[in-house]
């Protein structure tokens, strides 16, 4: 459809939870801003291809999503500072508590496989249903449940418990004890 | 199977997989949605603002006498 005055508003409208997802998958928030910028030129100059009605955020964050695949692939050699970076995104200061507990997150957040930080990330935070979020990352809504179910997991893991690996001794215990029932 | 797992868990691991499990991930959930809306309550940044202000398309202009106001530069 063309560029109505309306549809660029909408655009407009998403630009905040794009960078929210930009931040969130990069953890860079320079980095981020680059990529929302190139997610609205490719959506202006396709916007032809978006079909009036359907889900405009949608359309938006799957251009975003796979600019990132793209760029993920050629700089993931590169060291970042995703902390130093991510710190300075924020307005507020948080209290010191807090920011040890915000910073705790977003590093086991970086932890996780590619796929399961997306899914996380566009179901959990952005408000996309599985369907959504499937057709986002182009795979079945099975395959997104479960990225985000191993997401929850992992992240569980990573924050309450000291290291995955004090789940190796219970698990033999649990066997045992699971055998005599 | 869930079911049955927290059953196992519960005599040898009390709470990895019962109540505390389900706290832990609505702990999770939460700080999720905190760092994420923390950034979609800055807005819009004045760059993209811009940048969607400039990329008006002559379609969208009513009349066909567009291209009289701008140069092809």
């Amino acid at each position: 459809m063309p560029l109505t005055d309306a549809l660029r508003d909408d655009i407009l409208a998403s630009v905040p939870s794009l960078r929210a997802f930009a931040i969130s998958l990069s953890g860079n928030s320079d980095r981020a801003d680059d990529l929302v910028q190139e997610t609205l030129l490719r959506a202006l100059a396709n916007i032809d291809s978006f079909q009036p009605g359907s889900n405009l955020p949608a359309w938006l964050f799957t251009i975003l999503r796979n600019l990132f695949r793209s760029d993920y692939r050629k700089r993931r050699r590169e060291v970042e500072d995703a902390e130093g970076n991510y710190a300075k995104t924020l307005k507020a200061q948080p209290t010191q508590g807090a920011h040890l507990e915000f910073e705790e997150f977003r590093t086991a957040l970086d932890k996780l496989p590619q796929d399961q930080r997306e899914a996380l990330i566009l179901v959990g935070a952005s408000g996309f249903s599985y369907e959504d979020a499937a057709s986002i990352c182009g795979c079945a809504v099975g395959t997104i449940k479960s990225r985000v179910n191993r997401a929850r997991s992992k992240l569980a893991a990573l924050l309450y418990v000291d290291g995955a690996e004090d789940f190796g001794p219970d698990e033999t215990v649990r066997a045992v004890i699971g055998g005599n029932g | 199977m869930k079911d049955v797992k927290s059953q196992a868990s519960k005599s040898a691991a009390p709470g990895h997989k019962g109540g505390l499990n389900a706290e832990i991930q609505s702990r999770i959930g939460h700080q999720l949605r905190a760092m994420y809306d923390d950034i979609v309550r800055q807005g819009v940044p004045d760059r993209f603002a811009e940048l969607i202000r400039k990329l008006d398309v002559p379609q969208n202009t009513s009349g066909d006498q567009t291209n009289n106001n701008d140069g092809r530069d």
